[in-house]
Order: structure tokens, then sequence, then C-alpha cells
């Protein structure tokens, strides 16, 4: 297992260039995430439109694999429902984790699939997924813990 | 007189943990001060007691228990020895976490009154802020944090400024465990005590580092973790004042605590044995006493000298590095090398070091205050320990490097 296959080339560019990084003029949801571990902290903004993802976006500090997994997510979950949004995450937590579906079946978010090596880094991983769900279910914070 | 020079490579033999390739590098052990490997004598001391003398502490008339009673209570002084103190002034405990709650709930809260204040520093660990907030809140009393300077030494007449009537306790920490700081504990005790304000001492990061003589530092209490001194988790050391230790009512009751008991009323045992209710840690503590007759043998002037030079020399080889910021740069400091790389989160640069063998703690270090006064989420914490040697040094500047040219 070689570093490069943790640290995909599109990883590395998403935590270059995050997308969706800033704050929402008008966000219907947000939460802040924390990691205690490593002290990472992320806030995340939504706007829902009839029931949909309109907008989203991150800000915060975090290692490249949490700054990418968010910016990745944003992209993702754009114009998703939340049941839509919650299947989606849990196919991201399984890959993550090892026990989910083969990478290239998850479109970019498969280039998460080295995670499964580095279990110490799912939490990085899963941080903004969290913060995305705390927002959608009203809660002020979400925990990696 | 000087000590004779420590040949690190030899003692290496001595730590089996130490002898393993991790994702095919050699183990490059560089996170001390988050615990210490074990040498043999350690594991040999807990395997005797496991294997042979397993028996209760204190009680039982039969030969293991006075097997197990004897070698505990050699621990003890033994420990004592190391510290320079009186064997009765050492109390076991878990850990120095457990020492700073025992003080904090058995000396300092029936003292404290609303107004009061409790005086720590800027560069403290979690395990000596947390407590005493516990306690000022329980009492209405209030916490104040005495500043440190940019390169991380504390500001004395700042904190000399805050030792005021109200001040009933003053608890620093020896050395820094994210800064690497030694502080001037004699110095400062002084100060506190010409105010009258008794002084604990977080010794977590420091016993294992340099030659300390407890009794000369003048403070009241000591804490250390037997883990960070090459001995075993779980085991710890509270060193108090026989004065104070005599006067404090009890923490936790029940066994071995006691002198007798009715149901209308308990006699406490005296000190020590007052605050180790239960049965003790009775293994890790005779690992503990082991670990620190091996320390003896070594010198722990040896062991400083040895580790101050590899301090230098790594220092000065990770802030060549293009994009290196030092974290903590105190005059005095020991065993700590804390950085962060530009552009390079510390959790990624820690994975990559990981993938070449070298293990360094990345994140807050139990410290966010001290984070947050240098404006960073976390760094990078390279910390010595005696088996560590010139060679490591490289390994950990090449990984740093292909961190930097993989997130470049």
């Amino acid at each position: 297992m070689s570093l490069s296959e943790l640290y995909q080339e599109l990883i590395l560019d998403h935590n270059r260039s995050p997308r969706n990084c800033g704050a929402l003029e008008a966000p219907t949801h947000s939460a802040t995430g924390h990691n205690p571990l490593c002290g990472d902290q992320l806030t995340l903004e939504l706007r829902l439109a009839e029931g949909r993802v309109a907008e989203v976006a991150f800000d915060g500090s975090g290692c490249a694999i949490s700054t990418a997994s968010a910016s990745l997510m944003t992209d993702a979950v754009k114009g998703l429902d939340e049941g839509e949004l919650e299947a989606l995450f849990a196919k991201f937590h399984a890959l993550a984790t090892g026990d989910g579906p083969p990478a290239g079946e998850m479109g970019k978010l498969g280039a998460f699939g080295g995670i499964r090596d580095y279990p110490t880094r799912v939490k990085c991983a899963t941080l903004a997924w969290h913060t995305l769900r705390a927002a959608l279910h009203g809660k002020q914070g979400a925990t990696t813990e | 007189m000087s000590a004779a020079p420590l040949d690190s490579v030899a003692l290496r033999a001595d730590f089996p943990a130490l002898q393993q390739e991790i994702h095919g590098k050699p183990l490059v052990y560089l996170d001390n001060a988050a615990t210490t490997h074990k040498p043999r004598a350690v594991l040999d001391a807990l395997d005797q007691f496991h294997r042979r003398d397993n028996s209760n502490v204190h009680r039982g008339v039969h030969t293991l228990s006075q097997r197990a009673t004897d070698s505990y209570e050699g621990a003890r002084a033994r420990i004592a020895q190391f510290l320079s103190v009186e064997t009765d002034e050492i109390v076991f405990v878990r850990g120095a976490t457990e020492g700073i709650n025992l003080v904090a709930n058995a000396f300092l809260r029936p003292r404290l009154q609303p107004g009061d204040e409790v005086l720590i520093t800027a560069m403290e660990h979690h395990a000596n802020i947390v407590p005493w907030q516990l306690a000022c809140e329980a009492t209405g009393a209030k916490l104040r944090v005495a500043p440190m300077s940019q390169a991380g030494e504390l500001l004395l007449d700042e904190l000399e400024a805050l030792l005021t009537p109200r001040t009933k306790l003053l608890a620093l920490t020896h050395i820094s465990n994210a800064l690497g700081t030694v502080n001037p504990v004699a110095q400062i005790a002084e100060m506190a005590h010409a105010h009258g304000v008794p002084v604990l001492v977080d010794g977590a990061q420091a016993v294992q580092h340099l030659p300390v003589d407890v009794a000369k530092l003048g403070v009241d209490f000591y804490a250390l973790s037997g883990h960070k001194l090459y001995g075993p988790t779980g085991i710890g050391v509270l060193w108090g004042r026989s004065a104070h230790l005599e006067e404090m009512a009890p923490w936790q009751g029940g066994g071995d605590m006691i002198r007798s008991v009715t149901f209308e009323k308990t006699e406490f045992a005296p000190p020590p044995l007052r605050f180790e209710a239960g049965t003790p840690h009775i293994a890790g503590a005779i690992g503990l006493g082991a670990a620190v007759e091996y320390l003896t043998e070594i010198g722990l002037k040896a062991i400083a000298a040895h580790e101050r030079e590899l301090l230098a020399a790594a220092t000065d080889a990770v802030a060549a590095i293009d994009g290196v910021r030092l974290i903590g740069t105190a005059a005095k400091k020991a065993s700590v090398l804390s950085f962060v790389v530009e552009g390079v989160h510390p959790h990624d640069i820690g994975t990559v070091l990981d993938r070449n063998g070298v293990a360094v703690r990345t994140g807050h270090h139990c410290a966010q205050p001290v984070m947050a006064f240098y404006g960073v989420p976390a760094t990078v914490r390279a910390s010595f320990g005696l088996y560590n040697y010139r060679a490591e040094i490289e390994p950990l500047c090449t990984a740093l490097r292909e961190a930097q040219e993989l997130f470049a």
C-alpha cells in the first residue's frame, strides 16, 4: 500500500484548490464539525430548496483528506434530497471503512478508496459528512468521536 | 563531574519493541513524550511478579503476600530515592493526571472560597487545566493564567504579579509537553512561597529527561506518570510534603486506606496508604520501581546530556528545511521538537512519516490553549528519549521533504 493510493491525484488537487469553499449568502442550515483527535474544525452551510440541496459550502482548516473530502462531498451532494444524501453517505462510509462498494462505482468519491488501509484517517474523511448530516438534522455541531 | 557519554545504540538492545520494522522500514520512534518503550528490566519485573509473586499486598500472612508487599513497598522506597524525597511521601496513583486530581480534590477544594484564585500557566497540558477548572466551578473560585512569550517562556514578572492573597495554589508544568520548555521551577516556587502560595508541579515530561531533586525544588506537590518514564501504563506517583498529606482527608474510600472501620466511624490510615484505596496497581508499581532502577544505573545526567545534543542536532536539521516553523524556541528545552510545515497539515505529515517508519505525534498534544496561542490547529512533535540517536534524524528529515514534495 503506497502513499499514492491514499493521496490520489484527485485528493491532492481538491486539497490544493478546494471547491465550494467559503460561506453562503442565505443558508437554511449550518453546523460546525470537530475532529477532537487533531483539532480540525469545519463549518458547513447549505441552502435547501424544495427539499433538495441547492447550494452548499464549507470553511475551516483541516488536513488534505478532510479538506478534499469536504470539497468532493459538496460537489457530489448538489441536487440530492435527504434520502439520496443519506444513501450516498452510507456508501461513502462503507467505502472508507473497507466493506463498501468497489471504488469504481463511486465516481469521484472513489478516490477515497485508499483510506481503508489507513484506519486512523477515516475520521478525517468522514468529518464533512457528519457535519453535513448534523446541519440537515438541525444540530449545531458534529464530532467524529 | 561530567557523566560518561551514553551509548544509545547499545542501550537499544534493552528495548524489544524497538527491534521492528514499520512498513518495511526500521522503526524510528520519536513519540517519547506520548509514551516511552519499556526496557527488558521492566518487562522482566512485571513477568516475575505475575508468574511467581502474584498476591495482594498489606494483608495475608502467606509467603506470596509477603513477597508482593515487599516488592510493592520496595518500589516505593526506590522511587523516593530517585526523587530524593521520603518514602512515605510517595503516593501511588494511576498517573500524573490522577495525582493532580487528587490534589485538586483532597487539598485544594476544601480551601477554596468564592473569589479565591488558582493560578496556572499558558503552557499547561489539559491535565493541569481541567482539574482546577472543575474545582473552581464547584467553589466559585477563579482560574488565572500566567502568560508566556512567543518563544514559549513564562513571563516571570507577570506571573509574580498574579500571585495575590486570593491565590490558593500555583500549578505549573516542569517541562511543557507541547513546546519542550524547561521552566525554572525552583525560582518560581520561591516566588510563590514568598506570597504564601503552595505549588504543584506536573513532572510528567521532566523526570525522564533531567535529574530531578524534588526536595530541592522547594515545591509542595509533584506528579508524574510511569509510562513516560520507561515504566508501565496505569501507574504514576504523586509526591506531597508530609505536612500537607497528613492534613488532607482521603479522596476515595475503600480497603487498604483504613486503620479501623465500624458502621459509625472509620479511622483512616496515615499517608501514603490513606490515598491508595482498594487494591493498587501492584505490578505497575513494581515495574515502575524497575524502570527507575534502570534509569539510575544509566544516570539521568548522561541521559540529559545525550538528549540535549540530539535535540540540538535535530532542531538544526529540521529548521534548515524550507517552510518549517518551529513552535517553542525557549532557551532551555528538553526532548521536544514541535513544528509546522507551510502548506502541509501535521496530520498528513504524520501519515507520510509513518509510511517511512518514523513515529511522531501530530495534533494538539492535549494543549489546545497552546495551539491557540500560536494560531495553529496542530503541530508535528518529535520527542526524543535515551535510545534515540543521531542516525534517526535523517529519516525524519527525508520523510518531511517527501511530504513537502507530495503536497507541493
